[in-house]
Order: C-alpha cells, then structure tokens, then sequence
C-alpha cells in the first residue's frame, strides 16, 4: 500500500492536465500579474491587472464548465473532476470574480497599491479549486496551504494600519498552528490505514473495526479544518482578523475557502465515514451557533459583527454534517453558496461606505444610511434580510435544508438550538437596519456614488441571493446529484 | 372560467408591487410619485371589485383558484383562491390604500418615493395572506408584511417611533416563529404545504401522532394569531405602535394588520383543528370577553385621541374573536362582518385624527375642545365616523356586533349579557371624546382659525363615510356572500355537535 510505488511510470496524459484545467488557467493569469507589476506604471497598474485577474477568473469560470465533459480521477489518483468538485470550483471562480470586482475602486480609494493582491487572490483561489477536487490527504494539504498564505499575506493588505498587520500575523500564527493539526492528523491516519488516499482509507475503514488511532487522527484533522472555517471552540482569531483585513478581502475569505473547507470535511466525513463524527459535529456545531449569536448581540463594529455572525453560520452548515449523507451533502453545498452570496454582497457594500482608511465601519456611523444613500441601504437590507434567513432569499432555504436534514436524521435537539439561534440573531441584523432607516444621520457628508464595478459585484450577489430563494431547485437538484456521485 | 378568472388573483395581488417596483426607477418629483401610487392603488381596487362581482354564490369553497408548483423540494406551490370571507378582506385592503395614499399626501413630505414604496409593497402582502393555500406562502406574506409597516413606523413615525417598530417586530416576529414550527410539523407529516389537502389528511385521521400533536399545533398558530389582534393580554404592542405610526399607518394597521389574525383562527384553527378550537374556546372566549371590556375601559381614561382609538380597536377585535368561536353562523358571520366595518370605520377615525394632526400637530384631547365652531364639516365627518364605530342602527357597525351578540347568545347567554356591556362602553368613550373635542367653547384660540376640511380630505373621507351607510343599510350584499363560506367552515362543527348531543 506504498502511495509510491503506486504510481504508475508513465508521464501525466493530456487528460489530466484537463482535470486541473482551471487551477492551471488561475496559475497563468496570477503569473502574468506578478511579472507585468514591477513594469507597470504604478498608477496605471491597478485598473489593468485587475482587468487581467478579472479574464483570468472568468477564464476558470469557462475551464470549469469545459471540465463538466470529462469526468473521472487524474494525476495517479489525487484529482477527481464530478459534479461535486465542479460546483465548488465553480462556486470559488465566481466568488473572486466577484471580489476582485468589489475590490476594482476599493484599492483606489483607499490608496494601497494593487500589484501582486490580484495575484494573490488568485493563486488563493487556485489552492480553494484544488481542496475540492483533490481525493488525497497529502494533495489536500497542499492545496489548504496555498489558499491559506494568500489569504494571510491578504490579509495585511492595509499596510498603513497596525491593525491590518496585526490581523495578518494572528491570522498566520493561529493558522500556521491550525494547519499543522491538520497534517498531524492526516499522519495518523496514514499510520492508521497505511494510506492517504481517501478511497483507499474508506476501504480500509469500511472493512472493519476502526483502530483508535483513525479516531484521534479523524478529531486532529477536524481541528484543522474547523479553524479554517471558524467554527467554535477554534474560533478565537476570527473578529481580530475580520476587523483589522480590508473589507472585500473578508468577503473573500469569509466565502470561498470556508466553501473549499467544507468540500474538504464533506469528503473526509461522509465519504471515508469518519469514525465518531456523530458527537464532534453536535457539539461544535451547538456551540459555534451559540457563542457566535451571544458574541455578536454586544458588537458595535459592524466588521466585529459579521465575524461573529461568520461564526454562528458555519455553525448551521455543520448541522447538516451530523447525519444523513442524502440529504446532509446537498444542505452544506446549498448553504456554501448561498452564504458565498450574501455575505460578500454585505461586505462590497460595507468596503464601499468604509471609505479611505476603513474610517466608517461601527453601527454608529451607519446611523441614518437609508437617507443618505438609500440605495446601499436597501441592498444592505436584503443582504441582512437573507442572513436572518427571511423567506425569498436565499438565506431561508439555506437554513431550511439543513435543519430538515438534520430533522431527517431525527437530531431534534440540534435543531431546537439552531432555531433559538437563529430568532437570536435576527436581533442583532435587524438593529442594523433600525440603525440605518430610523436614526437620523450624523453627518450630511455625501457618500461617493456607487462606482461601475462594485455596483455589478452588488448585482451579482443580489441577484445569486435572491435566485437561491425565489427558485432553489435547480441548484439544490444539482447538489442532490452530485452528492448522490460522491457516495457512489 | 374565463383567462380573467384565472389570473385575477395573481393581478390583485402583485400589481401593487409592480408599482412600488416601477417606483423605484421614477425621479423624486413628489407630486408624481404621489400620483402614481394612487393610480396604481386605485387600478388595484377596480380590479379587485371584480372578484364579489363574478363570485359564484352557489359554489362552496375556493374559487378564482391558482395551484402551479414552484419549488420542487419542499413541496410548495404557489396556491391562491379566496371564499366569500377572504374576498372581502382583500376588497377591504384594496379600498383603503388609495385613501392611505390621499391622506399622506400632504403628511409625508419627506423621503417620498420611500414611502410609497413601502405602502404599496405592505398591500401585496397583506393582500397575499388572505389569499395564500400554501402555508408555506401563507407565512411567506404573514412575515413580509411585518417589514414594511415596521419601516413605515420607524421611518415616519413619531416621537418614540423606533421603540414602538422595534416592539412591533419583536412582538409579533416572535409569536410568528411558533406558528412556523407548527406549519413545518404539519409539512413534516403530510409532505405537503396545502391547507385542502393537509386538511383532508386531518379528518382522514391519515396524520400519525396527530392526537397528540394537535394541542401544540393549535397553541402554535393561535399565539402567532393572538398578538397580531391582539388578544388580550397580548396587546401592549398596540397602542405604542398606533400613537408613534403615520396615519397611513394607523389606517392599515388598524383596518387591515390586525384582521390577519382574527383571518386566520377562522381560516386555520377551526379549518384545521376543530376539535381543539371545541376544547379551548372556553378560554379563548373569556381573554375575548376581557379584552372586549378592558379594552372598553382603558380607552375611556386616555387623554390622547389615538390611543384611545387603539384601545378601542382592542375592544371590537374582542368582539371579532368572540364571534368566531362562538361556533355559531351568526356569530361567524358577525364577526367577518365586524372585521369590515371595523376596518372601515376604524381607518376613517384614524384617517381624521391624522387630519387634526396635520393641522395642530397633537393627539391630546385636551387641546381640543369646540372645534365644531371652526371646523363644521370635519365636526359632522366625525360624528358620522363616530356613530358607525359605536354601532348605530343603519349603520354598519350595528349590523356585526348585532350578529355577534345574537351568536354569543347562542352559544351561552352569559357569553351575550357580558359582550353587550361593550356596546354601552363604546357608546360612552368615543361620544364623550366627541364632547370634548368639538362641543362648547374653543378652548384654545390657536383653534379658532383652524382650516376645515379641503377638497383632497373630503375625497378621502366620502368613501369611507359611504361604505359605512351602505353597509349599515345593505348588509345583504356582504352576507350574501359570507354566510355560505361561514357555513362550509362551520360543517365540521355540526359533526362535533351532533357527537357531544349524542352521547
């Protein structure tokens, strides 16, 4: 069961090429923007590479849809193209479509110079595409590295403010620290099944009593990965980190590598059936949703709030994990990308109000926003409205399939607290929105009028939000059927 | 069926919101905003006159039925029709809003287009709920209506406005999310969200647990039902959201919000437990019966104008749920009846208090007093207004409480003796409040000079003024097309009736 010896001595086909086909298309264009910066005209630089960072994503847009003809494992067994990795390709392809839109004025406006953060973005979305397709632990840490240095130099992209820095370093230190669970687990489990492959450890698992060792090497991995997508009890960095990064880039990575980690866990949960899952999920799930909501009822910046609220929502999304692949597998997918939607939209309006150094980001400052310019209010609203889970939004639907897979898989208490907790939180969205209609506003300093590319990263996060919830089936019948070729 | 028959439903209900949606590309000119919602609210009027015009008295049931799938998983489809009570809760809020829109026409000067919108959008969905089978659309429109008239409260309301709209929202999002739960139990059981057909797998008895589920159930939609009539002793969100509301505000709050609950324990806790309605009217009756004379009583000692028409509000909604369960015909027929001429008369006192408002900027009634001397029209408009409300033969708020308390007799004679005390009460607050605000002297010499009323008040206030005649003098128009809904919902309870006789 040497992963070496299984190779075969043969080079990589042209098939298999087209089984990363996308991360390859990210890889290029982030090249192309790291070699065009330094001979660039500073102040020219910015509106061109983002230019080239917004073809290149659209180009992985187009690879993917390419991929969809050609199914099946590549590279010796460490990619696999199904329509599960392709909605979450897809799904991160439109995600930094969408932020690299949002951020086309932002970087201006606040005065950073652009250069490699397009770059970034996109080798960050080359690691997320590889987490959801790769079927090998190693591959997957590979790719879990990838996207997290991104988002960590990302991170700090405000230099001029220490609180971008520090939120950098935090995120580095706690994350580095996170990743390291990650591959000591992936470690054990190799010494537990003697393989990384994860058909191959399904096989092993399956065959027979679960060793012990696959338990602690199952927990390592999950701390890991829970870090990643900020569920509690590894929460701890995450309103640092959301305070202190530039606003489209916590759009960014409140959305898609917390979707590339989830792809992860389901595949490592459902598919190898994790031994012990069961009470790990209940647990984390209960006290990611709780902590989250309680922490978020005191908060004033409105960074601070979403960070918390981020918390509470991957909270609901591993509702669905507890039981019931079925129905278990489609929830988490639906809830990926319905999130992805609305809180990135919430965030391009709020990286647009912040204005130059991020100065207006507390509930104060939103005092009186649906006078001043009522057009960014409504949007926000609905953003609010569908992360409070409100009917016709995508939010509702989220929320629904998971508790009903929950439901499903009769975890009754599970789903009691999720409810409290979501009647919880709608307090804290909706103190927004008082905030914004029924105070009066402090200034009557104009706000900059809606630039050409943040307006369509607001069209296409609405219009994404409000389609999860005025017709939700297509998508969801599409996760149904991938999750069905996942657990094939 | 004609293609009309067909898509009226659709049409009465979304053509406000096309019109808010429209609103959204128009320029900020107030004056044709102001004119475009009233065409679009009025267009929405016509239109939905033509659902009593073309009902079929004879058939039982939902007509102008719509039942198209929307979404596959869950089951919901997108299930409207109206009977002869919900159709006339839909004419009922499509008659107030034009006379919404008149009243703010002056009154909202600021933030226009917003206002607008908002009113138009609260139409469709209040509109929606009468006409929602689909409980899950049923909750969709329950919930949507709850964001506009907060906004309208907190946007354009008075001194303490964003206190009462976030009261408002609490109050009535909380009690709403028992009724959810009960609805996706309902969902969890039957695979369905349509009222017919979970209420035909009910009386099959083809619902497992449902014996013991069906208390919780009834509890379930009863609370999210009570706090929107309110039910005594779930009302404190009342009077705080009428006194801070705009008058447009009040008028649909009043008229239209508050009937949603009485709506829907006649629509989903007798049409879907009716035993459970059987085992718990006795409690339910003495909380209407409270509320009926508390609320009578309250009202009587506020020195504000519109909180005492708040409270009064409080009172006939007691009469409302009384008649419901009452399980009578004529009680059921009452209290649809009252839920209109309630809506009517009560909009139009709350559409002149707005009137008052605008000129002197207060509620209180002290600052009144011999205001008929300035203003004689608008002395004559009230006193109409006031006698509808209090209940005066040939008018229209005779004819409800009369079948009400005929039903309440019916019932138990106790039930009719302690609900007719009300009828003194009201007689004795709001005609004492007339008194003091437009007999003997002015009080006050800013009064002595106060315009009477303009040519765009009166168009307001002849309609409701009309309505309130003609439904005093021709009930039968209305009843007509009640009784054989009221009947159909009642065919249960005879069942039930015939059991207890038997045994």
């Amino acid at each position: 069961m040497n992963p070496i010896s299984d190779m075969p001595q043969s080079l990589p086909q042209a098939a298999d090429y087209i089984r990363i086909l996308p991360e390859i298309v990210l890889s290029i264009f982030g090249m192309i923007i790291m070699l065009l910066d330094p001979v660039m005209d500073e102040r020219r630089s910015q509106k061109t590479l983002g230019g080239i960072a917004l073809v290149g994503s659209l180009a992985a847009l187009a690879a993917t849809l390419y991929q969809t003809q050609f199914p099946g494992l590549g590279f010796w067994n460490m990619v696999q193209v199904d329509s599960f990795s392709v909605f979450f390709h897809f799904l991160v392809a439109a995600v930094t479509v969408a932020v690299i839109l949002s951020s086309y004025e932002y970087m201006e406006v606040q005065e950073i110079r652009a250069g490699e953060y397009y770059g970034l973005l996109l080798f960050g979305a080359v690691g997320m595409s590889l987490m959801s397709s790769a079927v090998e632990l190693v591959l997957i840490f590979i790719a879990l590295e990838i996207s997290s240095i991104s988002t960590y130099i990302l991170a700090g992209f405000r230099r001029r403010a220490a609180i971008s820095s520090e939120s950098s370093v935090k995120y580095f230190l706690l994350g580095s620290f996170a990743t390291a669970f990650f591959l000591y687990g992936v470690a054990m489990m190799f010494g537990a099944t003697g393989s990384t492959n994860i058909a191959a450890i399904a096989g092993v698992l399956r065959a027979g009593q679960a060793p012990v060792l696959a338990y602690v090497a199952v927990a390592l991995m999950f701390v890991g990965l829970g870090f990643k997508v900020a569920a509690a009890p590894f929460h701890i960095w995450t309103p640092d980190v959301y305070e202190g990064a530039p606003s489209p880039v916590v759009g960014f990575m409140s959305t898609a590598p917390k979707a590339a980690v989830f792809a992860v866990l389901l595949r490592i949960m459902f598919e190898i059936h994790a031994p012990g899952r069961i009470w790990l999920i209940w647990v984390v799930a209960a006290l990611s949703m709780t902590l989250g909501n309680i922490a978020a009822l005191v908060q004033d910046n409105i960074k601070r709030l979403l960070a918390y609220s981020s918390i509470a929502h991957a909270g609901y999304t591993l509702v669905a994990f507890a039981e019931l692949p079925g129905d278990g597998v489609p929830a988490v997918m639906f809830y990926s990308a319905s999130y992805s939607a609305m809180n990135l939209g919430a965030f391009a309006v709020i990286s647009h109000f912040a204005s130059v150094g991020e100065r207006y980001v507390t509930l104060e400052d939103y005092s009186g926003l649906g006078r001043r310019s009522p057009l960014l209010a409504a949007v926000l609203t609905l953003f609010l409205l569908s992360l409070i889970g409100i009917p016709i939004t995508g939010g509702f639907f989220a929320k629904f399939y998971v508790f009903a897979a929950a439901l499903q898989a009769n975890l009754v208490g599970l789903v009691i607290v999720g409810a409290i907790n979501s009647a919880v939180a709608a307090y804290y969205y909706l103190r927004i929105i008082v905030v914004m209609y029924m105070r009066e506003p402090r200034t009557d300093a104009p706000i900059a009028p809606i630039p050409a590319g943040l307006g369509s990263a607001l069209a296409i996060t609405l219009l994404a939000t409000i389609y999860l919830g005025v017709l939700p089936g297509r998508i969801l019948d599409y996760a149904s059927r991938s999750a069905a070729e996942l657990l094939r | 069926m004609s293609a009309m028959d067909n898509s009226i439903l659709t049409l009465v209900t979304f053509i406000p919101m096309a019109g808010a949606i429209l609103l959204l590309f128009l320029p900020r000119r107030d004056r044709d905003i102001r004119i475009f919602s009233l065409v679009v609210a009025l267009l929405d009027f016509v239109l939905s006159v033509h659902l009593p015009v073309h009902l079929h008295r004879a058939v039982v049931g939902f007509q102008y039925e719509i039942d198209q799938p929307w979404i596959a998983h869950p089951n919901i489809h997108y299930h409207m029709g109206v009977d002869g009570i919900s159709m006339w809760l839909v004419v009922l809020t499509a008659f107030l809003t034009p006379l919404c829109v008149l009243i703010s026409w002056k009154s909202i000067h600021e933030r226009v287009k917003e206002f607008f919108i908002l009113l138009l959008v609260l139409e469709t969905a209040l509109i929606g709920v009468f006409m929602a089978l689909d409980l899950f659309l049923f909750y969709f429109f329950w919930e949507a209506t709850l964001i506009p008239m907060a906004l309208l409260i907190g946007m354009y309301g008075h001194g303490r406005r964003v206190y009462a709209a976030v009261k408002f929202f609490l109050y009535t999002m909380i009690a709403s999310v028992f009724m959810l739960a009960a609805i996706l139990w309902l969902y969890a059981k039957t695979g369905s969200f349509d009222f017919t057909t979970i209420q035909a797998a009910i009386r099959s008895g083809q619902v497992e647990n449902f014996a013991a589920a069906a208390p919780w159930l009834f509890l379930g939609f009863f609370l999210a039902f009570a706090v929107k009539v309110p039910l005594f002793p779930f009302h404190t969100w009342l009077p705080d959201a009428h006194v801070e509301a705009p008058t447009a505000g009040s008028v649909l709050l009043a008229g239209v919000l508050l009937k949603m609950g009485t709506y829907g324990m006649l629509r989903f806790n007798l049409g879907l437990f009716p035993e459970q309605s059987r085992s718990n009217a006795p409690w339910v009756i003495a909380l209407a019966l409270i509320g009926i004379v508390y609320g009578a009583l309250v009202a009587m000692v506020q020195p504000n104008m519109k909180k005492l028409i708040a409270y009064s509000s409080i009172s006939h909604l007691g009469f409302v749920v009384l008649g419901i369960f009452s399980f009578t015909p004529m009680g059921l027929d009452g209290a649809t009846f009252v839920m209109l001429a309630h809506g009517v008369a009560t909009g139009a006192l709350f559409m002149l208090a707005g009137i008052l408002y605008e000129r002197r900027h207060t509620y209180e009634i002290t600052d009144f007093g011999g205001l008929a001397t300035p203003m004689p029209v608008y002395a004559s408009f009230f006193l109409f207004i006031v006698l509808a409300s209090v209940g005066l033969p040939l008018l229209n708020g005779f004819i409800g409480e009369f079948l009400v308390l005929s039903g309440a007799f019916g019932a138990r004679p106790i039930y009719g003796v302690l609900a007719a005390t009300g009828v003194i009460w009201s007689a004795c607050y709001l005609l004492w409040m007339y008194q003091r605000v437009f007999f003997g002297k002015v009080k006050h010499t800013v009064n002595e000079t106060l315009p009477d009323l303009d040519a765009r008040e009166k168009a307001t206030l002849w309609p409701a003024a009309v309505a309130a005649l003609v439904m005093g003098i021709a009930p039968l128009i209305w009843l007509d097309s009640i009784d054989p809904a009221v009947q159909y919902a009642l065919a249960p309870f005879t069942q039930l009736a015939s059991k207890v006789v038997g045994q």
